[in-house]
């Protein structure tokens, strides 16, 4: 029915919604290719990912709000990606990283998939062959600053 | 062990085939006809002055304009593990079969009884090429999804296919299979709840 902002009453309760959940977006383990080894590097002690809230990469898709999809996807394991993608619980986002994910990559033939935009809706997309550690953790502030601009809505 | 050493033991042993020498810069190389494929094989794994006990590769090529379209490549090795497969000492080595197989109607016979390790291989030459190996237990896709048309690594198969990705698929289970899990939870829960 309704479906409407409530600008003045919630605005600080929205901003601390927003902070609480850009500052603690757990990822699911969902490392395919290459690019996990990026993803690896990322969250060991050099560029830690913890420090930008993502303490620990949950191996259950019920307990995170991230899919980060690091890597080539085949058309096979392409419904796979989308029964985990179904398993995460709302608030859920995506970051495609790397090129493979984000279009195909170099691999313009009958077994990838084009983009895992194909397959679930994708909020950051982060370039690269593999993306440099640096560059997916510039993704995931990215990530928090689309985060938040998410309003708070009520549903009746 | 070069290949006409190879030749010459398998001629004693499997009299009466055409074996050749192919060209190669680094494995001997034996085309061998596909008739006699497992006698030879028997003999290359089984012979003591032979012993082949690991089959490495199994692969094909096609060589589209050209009949016979096929070449299914094998690679063998022996390791050269003392004691195993039997005590016969023997030195590690490595050869290369290729067996020719036209386009029409691709069979081959299969070796997956000889060396377990061809079921899968042969799996894969099959998904890709569609070359059928006669009295493999088990032939279906390997690498493709289960629905896929068509064999890629041909060389008339197109190489871009923009086609969408599916992303469901249909359940693994029949539906009598499903009402038993069911069942079977409903118990399971019953119990604990007791």
């Amino acid at each position: 029915m309704a479906d409407f902002e409530i600008p003045i009453l919630t605005t600080t309760v929205e901003k601390m919604m927003q902070w609480a959940r850009r500052s603690s977006i757990w990822p699911v383990t969902f490392g395919l290719a290459c690019c996990a080894i990026e993803m690896m590097a990322m969250s060991a002690s050099r560029y830690d990912i913890a420090r930008f809230g993502s303490e620990v990469f949950r191996a259950s898709p019920r307990q995170a709000d991230l899919m980060i999809v690091a890597g080539r996807v085949s058309r096979k394991m392409a419904p796979v990606l989308r029964r985990v993608y179904d398993q995460m619980p709302e608030p859920k986002w995506v970051m495609s990283m790397g090129a493979c994910a984000s279009c195909g990559g170099v691999f313009d033939n009958y077994a990838i998939v084009q983009g895992v935009d194909q397959i679930v809706p994708v909020d950051v997309f982060v370039p690269g062959c593999p993306p440099r550690p640096e560059a997916v953790l510039y993704g995931l502030v990215q990530l928090q600053r689309k985060i938040d601009q998410t309003k708070m809505r009520l549903t009746a | 062990m070069n290949a006409a050493a190879i030749i010459q033991i398998l001629q004693r042993a499997v009299p009466g085939a055409a074996y050749e020498i192919g060209a190669s810069a680094d494995q001997p190389t034996i085309y061998v006809p596909r008739e006699r494929l497992v006698e030879t094989c028997r003999v290359l794994r089984d012979a003591p002055e032979l012993q082949f006990s690991f089959l490495a590769e199994v692969t094909a090529a096609d060589y589209l304009p050209r009949e016979p379209r096929f070449e299914v490549v094998y690679h063998l090795a022996c390791l050269g593990t003392p004691g195993f497969p039997s005590d016969q000492p023997s030195s590690p080595r490595r050869l290369r079969l290729k067996v020719r197989v036209g386009g029409a109607e691709p069979h081959v016979p299969t070796v997956s009884e000889l060396w377990p390790a061809a079921n899968w291989l042969e799996r894969e030459v099959w998904d890709l090429f569609g070359i059928v190996f006669d009295g493999h237990p088990d032939l279906r896709r390997l690498l493709t999804p289960e629905d896929w048309e068509g064999h890629p690594l041909r060389k008339d198969y197109p190489v871009q296919i923009r086609m969408t990705a599916r992303a469901t698929e249909a359940l693994q289970l029949t539906p009598e299979q499903f009402a038993a899990n069911i069942a079977a939870d409903r118990r399971r829960s019953h119990k604990l709840e007791k």
